[in-house]
Formats: structure tokens, C-alpha cells, sequence
């Protein structure tokens, strides 16, 4: 091992390819999307898919396994995580919400590849590479469960008699969940992971999660939200009455033991999910950043690296001060997803990215909106727009707060029951 | 390639510094500091681990090759026991490493198996200067070229050791860039003062304010000679250091406010379980990270030699010097008005803390 920061050849060659992609399909349509919330942008998920499907890239279905009989190339050092973080990343320095709706399964795919056995995964994750573009969601958040996930109400009961779950219950703010679960024409049959308690007495030993799929009967979509930002991406509300999915939809076992080790196992989720929605979210403040530089520069305003504090204006403070909160927790994130990649046990990693992404984020969107005054207010320039894109990396995939706590009980090594 | 582990090699020197550290130098850091002295046996220990000798190659004296982010590491963990000894044990390495980076081949023949071959002896250099607007790229103190030598003027401030040094780097602007001389101990013009001066922390460390009046030095204790060398790489090899200390001395106020924070009790519970507490801690340790981070990432881009190697030192050490005061402040608030108190280390932190927005100069890696 080794202390190394290249950036590896094919993550280059990925970034250079996404940035035109995240300039002419996603900011050229950014302003119009945000003002037509709940329109879809066809263009946009339809190249997204052929790209992607043409380039391999961005898909966590499973690969094709290559000829037995050839010598298969040199082993080079895992980098998918990696790859999706920076991927992720540059989408969102194009459009945060667009970036969400990048067909590929989403969270959904991702409970799939964290919590689903192989057998899961192939039957799950091979369509998003199919012929029309495919959506997937998680589906966690109810009305009287945010971050508090061990209250969710959803309820699983196995039907032994047709050997199928029957779920019960109403999810809220689902990323995707529209277009994840309701029948598209120009989509492919895509699926929701939701969460819900096969044995609410056990409480968090109890919770599972279900893959339901598009077209399931008693599935749909009862609301979509109206948002501060990411706007073109769909936040629904779900309702499942009486819902039917085969025994084999659940992940992770069926039967309740006495610890939390299938939540633990199923909230490993989290663990690699966490970096790439701080990556999304660090997207958004370079954007903004690098926006605020270059209305600088018109304006002959210099930012003098190298000088000292004490003879730096206030702006170019200010500005140093956000290189150095955006390029660190940059690290962050890399570390936390080099280390899912090697395998490493990421739990703290993970959530400080997060921490840190969502501090980030929301700092220099608001710095940048209040540095440029008039201009950063407008809705001429999108600034104004990433400021409210940003918001969200504080709040989704587990609140800052949420975040904090875990980060705390992993510094201190204390159980939720010892750290509330 | 990403990778964010050291090598065995690095882990076998982070493991024994880090003994030193923790053994030696935070056991005896508070007498030092109140005593203002740092007993000498304990700096030649130091000294004897040989992370200065292992950065200079066999054909001068030492056993190794340089590495920023190797040093970065030893770095850390040294000022993780004590900032005070920390920078003691690296004070050579002030006079040493930048022979190494700009100097002729005369001048790494001459001075660097001197300074490494043997016990600690006090080699310094001098960069500071007493105004609050110091500017390492727009010094006040001028060598100005006549007939076979630099005439050097001006006042410097925190020398470490200048009293005792054999010979000191002085950093002085030649027409307007700065640059560095050889200036050897009882040159003519060369004053040190009698006293060591008095700091807000750091007092265990002996450091000297220094009045060059006109003093002479021969065209060859130039670095890098009649053509100079480049500033710009030693002073963002002395920022990757300071936010290195930075580091470690951040890293030693959390640990011991985190611990502190496990054991004390109020309301019958630990103070670590209320969310008040356990919030700043995990905000502290998340800097760190962060912080520690970005300062490997800029020695990487020093020993890969990448264009903003310079930017990123300076980012770190700015990033660095910031958290470290953040994060040694709220040690203290966590220990509430046992921070306070001097039976404490945490005090000791949060004043060093505030001094990395100013240290740069006292360590190199």
C-alpha cells in the first residue's frame, strides 16, 4: 500500500466525457426543467441510457463474464466505487436533479447490490441494461419515520399458502418513485425497494426490505412533492394496499433472530451510499465556486494564492476558504469510497464524507449567492438554483444530524441505546 | 491510483515515532512548557529515530530518499506527544532540506554530512520577521550582491536555537525573491538575542529573535549558487509541515477530550452520551480527517512534483491551521473549566493551536 492521489486513467477519460455530456444535456436545459417541475426530460434519460449501456459505465448490474478459455487481463485494483463517486459527481456538477434520474437503479439498485444474494442480483439488476431505460427507488422515509427508521410501519406478512409477502403501509419522498414504479412507455419495468417490518414486536430485528416492481397491483403513486430544488428530479409519495410480491423479493433472511444483524446488514446500504450523495452534493458546490471565480475574474477580481491571510481581502479569504472546504472534503469521499472498494470496513468514513459534504454544500452555494450580490440572487445566472440544489445533501440519505451520530457512536464506541 | 494507506515501511516509522511521542515527549511536555527547557537527552532521542537521515541520500551522509508525505506522517506523529519537541527534533531539518531541494552539489557536499552524521546539533534557519503582515515571498530583511559576496540586513524573529546554532539558513530578498544564505555562527554583524522569546505556547522551544547588520557572506553559502533556487518548493514543504503538526496537535486535544468526555459524568449519564458533547466531538474528528487529507494529498503532489503542489501546501496549512484551533478551543470547552486549568494538557493545545497560522518556518519535511 501506499499514499497515492493519481487519478486513474479510466475515471479521466470518464470525466471528460460526462463533462460535455453535463454541460450540453443538462445545463443547457437546467433553467427550464426547474421551472417546469414534474416535466421529464425524455432527451436527457434516453442518451444517458444508450451512452452508459455503449460506454459500460455507471450500471451496477452485473458484467458480463468474459470467454473461460482466454487469459483474462492483468488484476488491476478495484475502482468502482470510485468511478461511480466521480461519475456522480460531475452529473451534478451538470444538474443535481437531473443527475437523480440517470436511469441505472438508483438506491434501488444499490440495496439490491448491498443486501441481495447473487441470485437476486442477476434477476434484479440485469434490466438496467436492457433495451429502454429503467428506473429504480428506495422507498424508506414514512410520514412519522425520517431518520428514525426503526418506526417505520410498513408492514410485511408472509402468505405461506402462495408463499408471497403481502406489504402494507405509505412511503414518502421517494427519489425516482414515480418513474421507478409507475408504467412508462418509453421506460423499462423498473422496481422500488421498500422497507417494512415482518415482526414489528422485534423492532429493528424485524425490519426488511422488499423489492416490488413496477406493475405490482395495489402499488401507486398518491402525490409528488413540490420542492425547494432538484426540482426535475420526482419525489413521490406511495401507497401499497394489500401489495403481492414473491417470497424470493425479500433481502436478506426471512426469519427474525433475536440481534439486529439483518438491519445492520441491510443499513450497510448506507455505508456506500453515503459517499456518493456526498459526491452529488460536492458536484453542486463546485459548481457554484467555480461559477463565483469566474464572475470574479470578469470583474478583476484576483484571488492570490500563496499570499497571507493578513494581506488577503475579504473575498479572496473567503473563496480560499471554500477551495479548501471543497477540495478536502473531496478526500473524504474519495477515501470513503476507496476504502468500499477494497473492501474496508467504511461505516465512519462514510458518514464523515457525508457530514462534511453536506456542511460544504450548503456553505458555499449560500457564500457564493452572498459574494455576488445581485448577480447571485438572479435568476438570470443558475447560482441561485445549485444554492437551493445543494440544501438537499444535508437532508437526504440521512440528515446531517443523523450523520453526526453516527459518527459520534463510532468515535466512542457506543450503541445506539448508548448514544440516543 | 487512490490509495490512502501508508507503506509497511511508512507504518514501521509511523510506529516508532509514535512510541517516542507518546513515551517520551507527553510525559515531559508540561515541565518543559513551565520550565521553559526541554531536556537536551530527550531531543537526541528523537533525533536518533532518524526520519531527517532517512530523507538524505547515502552519497551525503544519511540512508534514504525524501519524501514530503513520509515526513508529513512522522511529522504528525511527533507533534501528536508534543509540538514543543517536535519541532526541536526537526530544527536540523530547517537547515538540512533546503540544501537538499535547491542547494549545489558543493553545498549538499560540504553541509549535509555534517548535519546528519552524528549526534543533534543545533542547525537552524531564520525566516520570520516581526510584523503582522510577514510575507515569506516579500521579506524586509535584503542581501544585496557586492563584489565577491551578499551583503545581508534585517531583523528575524522565532529563530528555534539560533543562540547555540553552528550555522543558520537566513531567507532574505534578493531583488525583490527571495532567497536563502549560509550564515555561519559568530559571523560578523550576526546578533542573536539574550533571551529567548516569550510566546503565547511553545515555550519549551527556544527561539531568538536575530539582527543582521550588514552581515557578509561569500557568493558560494547561496543556496543553489550564483543562479539561486526556487523558494516557492521549500516554503510549500514548510506548509505541508505546519498543517502535519497541525494535525497532531489537533489529533492529541480530541483524543484526550474524547476520552475525558467517556469517564466524566453529569446528570448520570457519561458527558460523551449527550449529543451536545458527542456532536463537537464528532465535528472535531471529521475536521481532522479532512484536514489531515488534504495535507497528505499536497506532500503527494510535492514528491510527484505537480504544478499546484505550491497552492495545495498553502490551502492545507491555511485548512489545517484553521481546524487545529477550532478543534483544540472545544477540547478545552469540553473539559469545561477543568480545560481551564493548568493539570490539563488541553490549554497547552488550544494556545499552540492559534500558532499554526504563523508557524511556517519552524518545520520542514
Amino acid at each position: 500500500m501506499t499514499i497515492e492521489f493519481e487519478t486513474p486513467k479510466p475515471i479521466v477519460q470518464t470525466q471528460f466525457v460526462l463533462k460535455t455530456v453535463a454541460e450540453e444535456m443538462m445545463r443547457a436545459k437546467s433553467r427550464y426543467f426547474d421551472e417546469h417541475e414534474h416535466e421529464i426530460p425524455w432527451d436527457y434519460i434516453e442518451f444517458m441510457h444508450t451512452a452508459m449501456k455503449a460506454m459500460g459505465v455507471g450500471s451496477l448490474a452485473p458484467k458480463e463474464k468474459s470467454n473461460g478459455g482466454e487469459e483474462s487481463k492483468e488484476k488491476r485494483p478495484p475502482i468502482a466505487y470510485q468511478m461511480l463517486a466521480t461519475q456522480m459527481e460531475m452529473l451534478s456538477w451538470g444538474d443535481a436533479g437531473m443527475y437523480l434520474i440517470t436511469p441505472g437503479g438508483g438506491l434501488g439498485a444499490a440495496a439490491v447490490q448491498a443486501a441481495g444474494t447473487p441470485e437476486q442480483k442477476a434477476k434484479f439488476l440485469a434490466r438496467f441494461v436492457e433495451e429502454k431505460p429503467t428506473m429504480g427507488a428506495m422507498c424508506m422515509t414514512e410520514a412519522g419515520a425520517g431518520s428514525d427508521t426503526s418506526s417505520i410501519r410498513t408492514r410485511a406478512v408472509l402468505d405461506e399458502k402462495n408463499n408471497e409477502w403481502v406489504l402494507n403501509g405509505e412511503k414518502i419522498f421517494v427519489t425516482s418513485g414515480d418513474k421507478s414504479i409507475t408504467e412508462y412507455e418509453k421506460l423499462g419495468k423498473g422496481f422500488i425497494v421498500v422497507w417494512a417490518s415482518i415482526d414489528p414486536s422485534a423492532g429493528r430485528a424485524g425490519m426488511r426490505s422488499f423489492v416490488v416492481e413496477s406493475g405490482t397491483p395495489g402499488v401507486k403513486v398518491t402525490k409528488l412533492e413540490h420542492k425547494l430544488g432538484i426540482r426535475v428530479s420526482d419525489t413521490a409519495s406511495i401507497s401499497l394496499v394489500d401489495a403481492r410480491v414473491p417470497f424470493d423479493h425479500i433481502l436478506g433472511s426471512p426469519t427474525v433472530e433475536k440481534t439486529t444483524t439483518g438491519f445492520k446488514g441491510a443499513m450497510a446500504t448506507f455505508d456506500a451510499t453515503r459517499p456518493l450523495v456526498a459526491a452529488a452534493g460536492l458536484g453542486v458546490a463546485r459548481a457554484a465556486l467555480e461559477f463565483l471565480k469566474e464572475k470574479l475574474a470578469e470583474n478583476g477580481v484576483q484571488i492570490r494564492y500563496g499570499v497571507p491571510r493578513q494581506k488577503l481581502t475579504n473575498i479572496e479569504r473567503e473563496v480560499i476558504d471554500c477551495e479548501i472546504m471543497l477540495k478536502s472534503a473531496w478526500l473524504m469521499v474519495l477515501k470513503a469510497v476507496w476504502m468500499a472498494d477494497n473492501k474496508k470496513h467504511n461505516a465512519l468514513e462514510s458518514s464523515m464524507s457525508k457530514v462534511k459534504a453536506g456542511d460544504v454544500g450548503t456553505k458555499i452555494t449560500q457564500k457564493a449567492v452572498e459574494i455576488l450580490g445581485p448577480l447571485g440572487y438572479s435568476r438570470e445566472f443558475l447560482l441561485e438554483k445549485w444554492f437551493r440544489d445543494a440544501k438537499i445533501t444535508d437532508i437526504y440519505e440521512g440528515t446531517g444530524q443523523i450523520n453526526r451520530l453516527v459518527v459520534a457512536r463510532q468515535i466512542l464506541g457506543y450503541s445506539g441505546a448508548e448514544l440516543r | 491510483m487512490y490509495s490512502f494507506e501508508p507503506s509497511e515501511e511508512q507504518k514501521m516509522l509511523i510506529d516508532a515515532v509514535g512510541k517516542y511521542a507518546v513515551n517520551d515527549l507527553r510525559p515531559a511536555a508540561r515541565e518543559a512548557e513551565e520550565g521553559r527547557l526541554l531536556p537536551p537527552k530527550l531531543v537526541a532521542k528523537g533525533w536518533e529515530l532518524g526520519v531527517l537521515q532517512a530523507s538524505i541520500p547515502e552519497a551525503y551522509g544519511g540512508f534514504g530518499d525524501r519524501s514530503a508525505v513520509t515526513g508529513a506522517l512522522a511529522g504528525e506523529e511527533l507533534a501528536f506527544g508534543d509540538l514543543a519537541g517536535a519541532i526541536a527534533v526537526g530544527t536540523p531539518n530547517l537547515f538540512a532540506l533546503p540544501i537538499l531541494l535547491g542547494g549545489t552539489e558543493e553545498q549538499k557536499q560540504e553541509y549535509l554530512p555534517k548535519v546528519i552524521e552524528g549526534n543533534w546539533t543545533p542547525y537552524t534557519s531564520a525566516l520570520i520577521e516581526f510584523a503582522f503582515d510577514f510575507d515569506p515571498l516579500a521579506l524586509k530583511t535584503t542581501a544585496t550582491l557586492k563584489g565577491d559576496g551578499y551583503i545581508i540586513s534585517g531583523e528575524k524573529a522565532y529563530v528555534p536555537f539560533a543562540k547555540e546554532a553552528e550555522a543558520m539558513i537566513v531567507y532574505a530578498a534578493l531583488e525583490g525573491v527571495t532567497q536563502g544564505f549560509v550564515v555561519s555562527k559568530g559571523a560578523a554583524g550576526l546578533s542573536v538575542s539574550d533571551e529567548a522569546e516569550k510566546m503565547l505556547g511553545l515555550n519549551a522551544l527556544p527561539t531568538y529573535r536575530v539582527k543582521l547588520d550588514g552581515v557578509k557572506v561569500p557568493k558560494a553559502n547561496r543556496i543553489g549558487g550564483d543562479s539561486g533556487f526556487d523558494f516557492e518548493r521549500v516554503l510549500a514543504s514548510m506548509r505541508v509541515a505546519n498543517a502535519a503538526a497541525a494535525v497532531g496537535v489537533a489529533r492529541a486535544a480530541f483524543d484526550y477530550a474524547r476520552d475525558y468526555a467517556k469517564e466524566r459524568e453529569a446528570f448520570g449519564v457519561k458527558i460523551a452520551q449527550k449529543q451536545a458533547i458527542a456532536f463537537m466531538l464528532a465535528e472535531m474528528r471529521t475536521e481532522i480527517e479532512a484536514m489531515r487529507l488534504l495535507m497528505w494529498e499536497a506532500a503527494w503532489k510535492l514528491d510527484t512534483v505537480k504544478d499546484d503542489a505550491f497552492i495545495e501546501a498553502y490551502l492545507a496549512s491555511t485548512g489545517a491551521a484553521d481546524m487545529a484551533m477550532m478543534v483544540t478551543d472545544r477540547a478545552v470547552q469540553i473539559l469545561g473549566g477543568h480545560g481551564y486549568i493548568r493539570e490539563h494538557p488541553v490549554e497547552m493545545w488550544m494556545r499552540e493551536g492559534r500558532g499554526f497560522a504563523m508557524f511556517t518556518g519552524f518545520t520542514m519535511v
